[in-house]
């Protein structure tokens, strides 16, 4: 899929890097926008994030929400959560 | 390292923050600014502070006025903000905090408590060091001891001693170690301003900000742009340090020329290389770009910054390459550990700079550290990775050359073994 035209509304997934400890559920339930850098944690795959994006605030497309709000439940830290820009 | 503290008088220095003089008393300080009633200062001057255009002096540079702004459009009836003074000097390389809060208090203190009154503040703190604290304190007794404006609510200032590490002084580590004695920082999901100390909304000054707060609210915004350009209004404390006769601190004009600033502290530019600006998270400028101006516009060409106004004079005669390793090694020690990212990204920054120093710089390393900086860049609770990745990526663009020496087994720098020492 091509990545989430950003709008305003466009949902975030804000990752609190002070909660995760790279257990990946969240990169397997997104991968279609998560990637897991060499130490495990989520990244954003390439052309998700546009110049200027926090890498810790992760545009997630409308058709992405529900597999978004289960990573956010399912994570074991809690170290997510959905905002809005 | 000693430290000089006095300014000489030629065209770069300003002295307005240190005017009082040496270890500035109550008297001094009268005596030198005037009087004032800090705590009659009203809402108005968030737009005094916004004609101003004071920005903040602790490193990131915002705009004071929005600060204060966004603080008060979050602060209802029930939840009044409070006010917290940082003057952590986490950085090593900076003094200019230590050296305003033991020579002006008072002018810090008027600062404080004009900030607290226009915000309407429930508590207010200051986060120094011990040293610094102890010339807070004698200010607030000697304000008691008088009778002076503002005694009262500066002997309700909670002071709150800073913890002796780099990241002690980022703003949410500051409201960590204020609320539960752990100065960490925190996730940034909600800005300090709506939600800070114990969840009210938290206005965090720089104490050379507030200095300047102090001033301003006693001679009003064109006084304070009467010196300065008009993008740079006003004076900043820098702190030049390095390749100099001596580590000083310096009250300059906004917007001074990054070389004239440099002699100004008796640095030698003609056996400069290159000068580290913003500090250990900053970035290195050539001795080609000393024309640059010290100023946020001024340095933004370079993607460097004034920072808490830190410069770090390179001898030619050091190799810019090993000196850059060392900070990177410093920095990876100063993780706080919260962030996966930033714990593990940055010791492989700098085990990479370290082969690089020792003349290994090929081009696969040359590309991790490319990808490390990917890999780290914004991904953390604080600025710590970002600051460290800002740091790497200018040293790359600064000493290219040395790269390529480095490349073969060499370094053009004699005496290398020097700067690792």
């Amino acid at each position: 899929m091509s990545p989430a035209e950003p709008t305003r509304d466009t949902a975030l997934l804000h990752i609190d890097w002070t909660r995760c400890d790279g257990r990946g559920l969240c990169a397997e339930l997104l991968a279609e926008i998560l990637d897991r850098d060499e130490w495990g944690y989520p990244i954003a795959r390439p052309g998700v994030l546009r110049d200027g994006d926090d890498p810790s605030d992760i545009p997630v497309h409308p058709s992405l929400r529900a597999a978004a709000e289960q990573a956010v439940a399912m994570c074991p830290l809690a170290a997510l959560r959905l905002t809005t820009r | 390292m000693t430290i000089v503290e006095t300014p000489v008088a030629a065209s770069v220095t300003v002295t307005r923050l240190l005017a009082a003089g040496p270890h500035a008393g109550l008297a001094a300080h009268l005596a030198a600014f005037g009087a004032f009633d800090p705590t009659r200062v009203g809402p108005a001057l968030v737009r005094e502070l916004e004609r101003s255009g004071l920005t903040g002096r602790g490193g990131a540079g915002f705009p004071a006025w929005r600060k204060q702004a966004a603080t008060v459009d979050a602060a209802g009836r029930t939840r009044r903000p409070v006010l917290i003074a940082n003057g952590a000097q986490g950085e090593p390389a900076s003094s200019k905090d230590s050296v305003l809060l033991r020579n002006a208090p008072q002018l810090v203190l008027d600062g404080v408590l004009a900030a607290a009154a226009a915000i309407g503040a429930h508590r207010v703190y200051l986060y120094a060091g011990a040293d610094e604290l102890a010339a807070v304190a004698t200010a607030i007794d000697e304000r008691t001891a008088a009778g002076a404006a503002g005694a009262k609510d500066a002997a309700r200032i909670t002071l709150v001693e800073a913890a002796d590490t780099f990241v002690s002084g980022e703003a949410s580590a500051v409201v960590g170690a204020i609320e539960r004695g752990t100065p960490l920082p925190r996730d940034h999901a909600k800005r300090l301003s709506t939600s800070g100390l114990n969840g009210r909304p938290t206005l965090l000054h720089n104490v050379e900000t507030l200095a300047q707060v102090g001033l301003i609210a006693r001679f009003g915004a064109d006084w304070f742009r009467s010196v300065g350009t008009p993008e740079d209004p006003g004076t900043r404390l820098v702190t030049i340090s390095g390749d100099v006769p001596a580590t000083r601190v310096l009250e300059v004009a906004g917007g001074s020329r990054l070389g004239d600033v440099l002699q100004q502290a008796g640095c030698d530019l003609g056996a400069t290389q290159a000068v580290l600006v913003g500090g250990y998270h900053g970035a290195w400028v050539g001795a080609g770009e000393m024309d640059a101006r010290l100023s946020r516009e001024g340095l933004a060409p370079f993607g460097a910054s004034p920072g808490a106004g830190i410069l770090v004079a390179l001898s030619s005669r050091r190799c810019g390459l090993a000196a850059t390793a060392q900070i990177v090694d410093y920095l990876a020690g100063q993780s706080a550990g919260q962030c996966g990212p930033c714990m593990f990204g940055l010791p492989a920054m700098a085990a990479t700079w370290d082969d690089i120093a020792n003349g290994a710089a090929d081009a696969t390393r040359r590309a991790r550290l490319t990808r490390l900086a990917e890999a780290v860049d914004g991904r953390g609770a604080c600025a710590h990775p970002d600051g460290t990745v800002r740091l790497s990526r200018s040293a790359l663009r600064v000493f290219r050359a040395d790269l390529e020496q480095h490349a073969h087994g060499r370094c053009h720098h004699a005496r290398r073994a020097e700067a690792r020492a």
